[in-house]
């Protein structure tokens, strides 16, 4: 008689509550990434800025005939711009493969098997790229805003500027929320994350010279809300109580935004199916 | 043991049922009026490829809509409660499926946690299952390097993870050399003999069917067009033979259709003949063929008995000879 049956037992354990499965999505994506050396370092790279802005809000605390480069609201604002390319280039590295690998590997009918949402599925999936893209926009922000109140020893430039908690906060999550949709949508289209990736980047490029080759022809700027990217910049500078540098209104490059994530949206729903059927 | 089905299903209450059910693929209907009950235990969801198996599991599934009708898998309605069903089935697909990235334990661990085990069972039933399923000295190896015959196995094993009270296995041998398939046969076998798991597997294999089940749904064309236990269907008491004989054919297959019994040419001079029970002689089944022979003057040349197989209910089922 075998001391231990190693055949098929029944499980008698608990089991969690349903509804929280995109967290196990999510943590698994989170890890699996971190994992990889390439994207470790191109985090660190994402990271320079921040150092480079935190030795500049240290200087211009600590020796005041450098009072010419202390840091004002603008500064977050420019720091923020900084850091679109890595949102751009940790959006492709992140993103591009989230859902189409699962594609690929015809994993969606495995997930959807299981007592999980699609919304819960898209959640846990977006939840990686939002975390990694909040990680060099938002963290280094807030954090940059608390060492200019370490540095200078007092709360003076915080409570002059007390809008910029919730301006980087908005600013942060509206760009994130764009690249993150954007990228699951097209993820969704497509079983190759090199494909994707490509689309991406063109989308975001093409969209770009349009607007400059209709700028070059009119010399007016009212066209920008054709450019994704200048949609972003341009409600983000009225959040942070700057002069909007295009002439397009900034609710229309608000109304852009919100449709493009609507559409981003509505292409999830209709792309993530346990079975795709052709007719 | 008991199966966790049967603490909410009542006494005889089938493990899935299906009212009318009917789904469109843009012109073509998949499922056609589709109304069955599978039992508890193994059964075979039997039929051609297109006949519209792979559409019911996942209809089941909540993965299609159906157009018309009512689905209850587990005493559950799957339109109103679809996620305490999956919940509780586990579910194999045809095709290759996994999550890229992973090694076989970590893929069937995750599995386990999206179904709702917590992270330190989940992993320990993943080495559990894998072992089960033949796995367990490959447990760490990446799943791309899996061959077809392991990578059915692997989605046995993420199936079986959280202990699921319905299993739907499609065509669960796809692929497999006849050693694993053997072997992929005994453990659904196992399973649904031993293991009191309920499962609903879906082939087009005959012998897979006829080996792992008590129960067949037998489709065609989007249609069931048989159910019931196989040994029910297998036929009426009465005997099969093959026949081969030396005289005029054709009067004498007339002579035993007179006499009662069915006959149907399989070869240029060879027919199967049913010898119903009540047209059996004092000789038996085969006394009756032979006195008839002599009668009629007909030379008998081969006369072998035939055991009526799952190959017979479902050629006869979706009508062919």
């Amino acid at each position: 008689m075998p001391i231990h049956d190693q055949s098929y037992r029944r499980y008698g354990g608990g089991r969690t509550s349903p509804g929280r499965a995109w967290t196990v999505i999510a943590r698994a994506g989170i890890l699996t990434m971190i994992r990889k050396r390439a994207f470790l370092g191109l985090l660190v790279f994402a990271w320079l800025p921040f150092i480079v802005r935190a030795v500049q809000i240290y200087i211009t605390a600590n020796f005041p005939q450098t009072a010419v480069f202390a840091p004002t609201a603008q500064t977050f604002r420019e720091f923020l711009e900084q850091q679109e390319f890595f949102v751009f280039v940790v959006t492709i590295y992140v993103g591009a493969g989230l859902i189409a690998n699962d594609r690929r590997a015809n994993a969606l009918q495995i997930y959807l098997s299981k007592p999980l949402m699609r919304s819960e599925y898209i959640a846990g999936k977006a939840a990686v790229l939002f975390a990694f893209l909040l990680l060099v926009t938002w963290v280094p922000s807030m954090l940059l805003l608390l060492l200019q109140v370490l540095f200078a020893g007092s709360f003076a430039f915080l409570r002059n500027n007390l809008f910029l908690f919730p301006a980087i906060t908005v600013a942060s999550f509206l760009q994130v929320l764009v690249a993150t949709f954007t990228m699951l949508a097209l993820s969704s289209l497509s079983k190759s994350a090199r494909y994707v990736g490509i689309l991406y980047a063109g989308i975001i490029f093409f969209t770009a010279a349009i607007y400059g080759a209709m700028y070059a022809i009119t010399g007016d700027s009212s066209l920008s809300w054709l450019s994704i990217g200048s949609n972003l910049t341009q409600v983000v500078d009225v959040v942070f109580r700057i002069k909007p540098r295009y002439a397009t209104p900034w609710p229309v490059s608000f109304i852009v935004i919100v449709g493009l994530v609507v559409v981003s949206l509505s292409v999830l729903e209709r792309r993530v199916r346990g079975v795709e059927v052709v007719t | 043991m008991e199966t966790r089905a049967t603490a909410t299903l009542e006494p005889g209450q089938p493990v899935v049922q299906l009212d009318g059910v009917t789904v469109i693929y843009g012109r073509n209907r998949a499922l056609k009026d589709v109304s069955a009950r599978f039992s508890r235990g193994a059964v075979g969801l039997l039929g051609p490829n297109g006949a519209g198996k792979s559409t019911l599991l996942k209809s089941l599934l909540g993965f299609v809509k159906p157009d018309q009708g009512q689905m209850s898998v587990l005493g559950l309605d799957v339109a109103e409660r679809p996620m305490e069903i999956r919940a509780r089935i586990g579910y194999m697909p045809e095709s290759d499926a996994h999550i890229p990235g992973l090694n076989a334990v970590s893929f069937v661990a995750y599995c386990g946690q999206l179904a709702g085990l917590p992270a330190v069972d989940a992993m320990q039933r993943a080495h559990e299952v894998l072992y089960y399923v033949g796995l367990g000295e490959a447990r760490y190896r990446n799943l791309e390097t899996y061959s077809t015959g392991m990578k059915q196995r692997i989605k046995l094993a993420q199936a079986l993870v959280h202990d699921p009270d319905l299993l739907f296995l499609d065509e669960p041998t796809n692929g497999m050399d006849p050693k694993g398939r053997d072997e992929m046969l005994d453990l659904i076998r196992d399973l649904g003999h031993n293991k009191n798991v309920n499962l609903i597997l879906s082939s087009h294999l005959l012998p897979d069917v006829e080996y792992t089940c008590d129960h067949v749904v037998v489709m065609d064309k989007g249609q069931v067009v048989a159910q019931g236990p196989i040994e029910e269907l297998k036929g009426p008491a009465g005997r099969v033979f093959e026949l081969r004989v030396k005289g005029s054919l054709p009067s004498f297959i007339e002579v035993l259709q007179q006499a009662g019994m069915e006959c149907h040419a399989t070869d240029e001079d060879v027919m199967r003949v049913f010898v119903p029970a009540a047209a059996s002689g004092d000789g038996g089944d085969q006394g009756a063929i032979f006195a008839l022979a002599a009668r009629h003057g007909v030379q008998v040349r081969h006369l072998r008995p035939s055991v009526p197989t799952l190959e017979d209910v479902f050629a006869k089922a979706v009508g062919e000879e």
